[in-house]
């Protein structure tokens, strides 16, 4: 008997076609299923179904879902609400996506947490306390008395999911249902995360439910792969024989699309001789005084720290690291949307032999120049386009503020740049909600392009995208800067991502570069334990090569814990030392 | 501990707010031109009536009208020695009403302590009937609870509140027996606090509160609604689902704190508007509070009477926000613990 049996489950809102038709699968004690699929392909509903909290416009047409264990059998479609809330968190817990938003922030952690045991069993506060306490420990709380008396704010994403696990853990339910637990993560931590979930379950034996886009979490977490598109189950089977060898179409475009780290033979021959550089970031600290309140002194951040970056011409330049690494700051430096602390230099070039515009202290009139010759991409093309106005008057935009060309010019500027981009001219008259994730991406580079810059500033441009769709923008990119001759300085916290596109990676930890090399020297050879730990935490599509959770760890951790070699602590780092021609590694001598 | 610096921080903001507000209202009382007396005297020359003339001259001199503005208005805050020395609001002096002919403190006396009682009462009122009603259309929203509730809310934001209180004396009077204008029966006027007395002004007190209190009601209600929408759409509001909670429990314990936050900072705002508001229902009413006084007061340029009425408003307005402001540090740890090292 499985301890969940879906049947033909199907959803739909209002009168349109069903989102969710006709899905069935099993789950069995103890083991772990995947529900693979991209936005829209009904895998987040379908997880949903199962505790029935789904939105309130959503109608269950039909199906079932049978639960059983030993101590209960029953329907969950058309269970009665008490007995769904005996389920709840009790025998079947959940995980979300946001731990940033997924904890109440007016109330204590071990409050959230001891809440469930309180709504579910008979137990006095003291036995509770003992019970959570267990678990913070369990989930990997360095101080559990101290998470207890925690507000979510207080903690980093990761911290927060660990808290989620630790709330959805506590009651040693029978099935997890973790819909993309570390989407919102950082590879290490996501890593880190996955490796938790992995052992937690290993230990209470339950099972669970994993709703995920990425084949790599896939890989390290299933035995058994339900792959979803558009409502409908694609294909389903055993992990080793799905993403051994995928039957179905769709599955295969999924693991064309997946980007990896590649295999590399050998390093990169030595650097090129390049001194036609269009950016030169020399020396660049920025620090932010964060208002403490009251009179007390402010609070010193430094973001970045004595950051030296050097773009060629028609090269790309990556920069990589988790949130708080400090490369966005160094993309708004760039940009000169934040002047460095004194002492660090900006020079952009906007052709060979140029004269250099000091970005860190234009006048009015350079600003106005520099503008034109650097523009940005950001991460999220849901917000980065204005809903209220036309596609044509985004695009329009940039020309505009310039005063480029006449309005008739203007247009057909735009329409070649939507063109370039591969869309067609007949839809710049609509608004940006008739786009999906994809084109509204790339509508923000051609908005992008039409000043005809030279310098692009790629922040995470594809990280809100799925992945068959940020593999289409990667390669646009790449046909853009070869044809255009663009420069781009590529921000991102994923390596996988950026190995195809970069002739240079610089890693950032901590606001400073730890590590920076061209792509095929720095995976053939990484020597800082960041660097390895981001290789390593990276997932693969392969069940043969699990994360090395020990490497990640090693890597991830604080940098006053890395090997002799490479420690600091504070402001204090060793230098950044040239290992071979061409690979800097910041490590004492 | 941050809490008590907190409140004594906003003490000394309070207090120069206060300071503040009194130079502005000091000034725009005397924007227009002339003042009571000047009036007064001009119209007692017209008439003829010269005898009048020289008391109001003495008048003048002893509440230093003749004195450059800056100088009536140290005078008046105690800041400045006057003709009495230094005699003035800070020294617990009020002013003299003309108007009246009586010290400003005899006449405001009873009525300041009935404007506090009338005012907390209505707001009380307001939270009372706006919290449930506004949780509720918001839990059942698009619903007939949900419409009705808005409904009514609506209809008590558009009815004038003479209009609700003619209304209201009518039918308490005709069905309940409930008494028409006043804050007190009129034999207790005068009369030193006794049971019978408190009675009688709860009694009194019903009408008045329920039409000053009925518009504000309407509003925060609509507005903890709203408030609540938006929580009720958050992803916590998942997983307390998720956990197995029973839906009004989970209302109570998650979106509601979050939701409350706005609520209990409208509370400063609601003063101010209550008392200026109740003034046009006092009158209408008959109740005894500083409404009437400050109508009289503006009219005739009386002016101590006048700006003494003001700084009352003002200075419950800021205890307000004061309150509002420290229940929000007490209520939300992300305020509380802003400064804390994580």
């Amino acid at each position: 008997m499985p301890l969940l049996n879906v049947t033909s489950l199907n959803i739909g809102f209002g009168t349109e076609a069903p989102v969710v038709d006709g899905v069935s699968f099993c789950v069995q004690k103890g083991e772990t299923l995947a529900l693979v699929g991209e936005s829209g392909s009904g895998k987040t509903l379908t997880c949903r179904a199962v505790l029935r909290i789904l939105p309130e416009a959503a109608q269950l047409r039909g199906g079932s879902i049978r639960y059983t264990s030993a101590d209960a059998d029953c329907d969950i479609l058309s269970a009665s609400q008490k007995t769904l809330r005996s389920l709840r968190g009790d025998r079947i817990s959940m995980i979300f996506q946001e731990p940033m938003r997924s904890l109440s922030p007016l109330h204590r952690l071990g409050n959230q947490v001891a809440e469930v045991l309180h709504l579910h069993r008979s137990i006095s506060g003291a036995q509770a306390k003992r019970q959570v306490l267990a678990q913070f420990e369990r989930v990997g709380f360095p101080d559990p008395e101290r998470a207890w008396n925690s507000y979510p704010f207080e903690m980093s994403g990761g911290m927060r999911q660990r808290a989620m696990i630790a709330m959805a853990m506590v009651s040693r339910p029978d099935l997890l249902i973790a819909d993309e637990p570390t989407t919102a993560l950082d590879v290490t931590t996501q890593a880190q995360v996955l490796g938790l979930i992995k052992e937690l379950q290993r230990e209470t034996g339950m099972a669970v439910i994993l709703v995920t886009h990425d084949l790599g979490v896939v890989a390290n977490m299933a035995d058994s792969v339900v792959v979803m598109n558009k409502g409908r189950v694609m294909e389903s089977g055993a992990a080793a024989d799905v993403l051994g060898a995928p039957e179905h179409g769709y599955t295969r475009k999924l693991f064309a699309a997946a980007p990896v780290i590649p295999e590399v033979a050998a390093p990169s021959d030595g650097p090129q001789a390049d001194d036609d550089l269009i950016l030169d970031i020399r020396n660049v600290t920025k620090s932010f005084a964060m208002r403490a309140g009251g009179w007390r002194k402010p609070l010193i951040v430094t973001a970045c720290r004595n950051v030296d970056l050097k773009l060629a011409r028609g090269k790309t330049l990556a920069v990589v690291g988790e949130s708080g690494s400090g490369k966005t700051t160094c993309a708004r430096v760039a940009l000169g949307a934040v002047t460095p602390d004194a002492g660090g230099e900006v020079l952009f070039r906007a052709h060979t032999g140029a004269p250099p515009i000091k970005v860190h202290d234009m006048s009015a009139a350079q600003r106005r120049a520099f503008q034109r010759d650097a523009q940005m991409v950001f991460q999220d093309p849901y917000s980065s386009l204005s809903p209220r106005m036309r596609v044509i008057s985004a695009l329009c935009e940039p020309m505009e503020i310039h005063s480029i060309g006449t309005r008739a010019e203007q247009r057909e500027k735009a329409a070649e740049m939507v063109r370039m981009v591969g869309l067609s001219p007949d839809m710049l008259p609509r608004f940006p909600h008739a786009f999906s994730g994809g084109q509204r991406q790339r509508l923000s580079i051609a908005r992008a392009l039409t000043l005809d810059p030279k310098l692009l500033v790629c922040d995470e441009p594809t990280s809100a995208l799925d992945v068959s769709v940020q593999d289409q923008i990667l390669t646009l990119l790449e046909e853009i800067r070869d044809r255009a001759g663009l420069s781009y300085l590529f921000i991102s916290h994923d390596l996988a991502v950026v190995a195809r596109i970069a002739d240079e990676v610089a890693v950032m930890r901590g606001g400073v570069i730890v590590e920076q090399a061209p792509p095929e020297t720095l995976f053939y050879n990484p020597q800082h334990p960041y660097t390895k730990a981001l290789i390593a935490a990276r997932p693969e599509p392969d069940i043969s090569r699990p994360i090395d959770l020990d490497l990640v760890s090693k890597g991830a951790g604080a940098p006053s814990s890395w090997p002799e070699m490479f420690r600091f602590e504070g402001a204090d780092a060793p230098a950044l030392r040239e290992m071979t021609p061409g690979h800097m590694v910041r490590c004492h001598a | 501990m941050i809490l008590l610096r907190y409140a004594i921080g906003r003490f000394v903001t309070m207090l120069l707010t206060l300071w503040i507000v009194s130079i502005l209202v000091f000034v725009i009382i005397n924007l227009p031109p002339g003042d009571y007396l000047s009036n007064q005297i001009a119209e007692l020359r017209a008439t003829g009536q010269a005898e009048g003339v020289a008391k109001a001259e003495f008048l003048r001199r002893e509440y230093a009208l003749d004195r450059p503005l800056w100088e009536q208005y140290l005078i008046w805050t105690g800041f400045a020695p006057g003709p009495q020395g230094f005699y003035g609001l800070i020294q617990g002096n009020f002013g003299w009403s003309f108007e009246f002919d009586r010290p400003v403190a005899e006449i405001v006396g009873n009525a300041l302590w009935l404007t506090v009682l009338v005012n907390l009462a209505a707001v009380v009122f307001v939270y009372v009937v706006a919290l449930p009603l506004g949780v509720l259309a918001a839990a059942k929203s698009e619903t007939w609870v949900d419409y009705t509730a808005g409904f009514i809310g609506y209809l008590g934001l558009a009815t004038p509140n003479f209009l609700l209180a003619l209304i209201l004396f009518y039918y308490g009077h005709k069905y309940f027996d409930l008494p028409i204008g006043g804050l007190m029966a009129p034999h207790f006027e005068g009369q030193p606090m006794s049971w019978p007395k408190v009675k009688s002004i709860l009694v009194h007190l019903i009408v008045p509160t329920f039409v000053i209190g009925t518009s504000g009601a309407a509003a925060m209600m609509q507005r903890l609604r709203a408030n609540m929408l938006d929580e009720l759409s958050k992803p916590y509001v998942e997983t307390a689902i998720a956990k197995g909670m029973k839906p009004s429990k989970m209302l109570r314990k998650y979106p509601l704190r979050m939701a409350f936050n706005p609520f209990v900072a409208d509370l400063g705002n609601l003063l101010p508007a209550m008392v200026s508001g109740s003034v046009l229902v006092s009158v209408v009413l008959g109740l005894q509070t500083i409404g009437p006084y400050l109508l009289a007061a503006l009219k005739s340029q009386d002016q101590f009477l006048a700006a003494f009425v003001l700084m009352f408003v003002a200075l419950l307005t800021l205890i307000g926000t004061m309150i509002s402001d420290l229940l929000l540090v007490l209520l939300d740890p992300r305020i509380r613990t802003g400064g804390r090292e994580t």
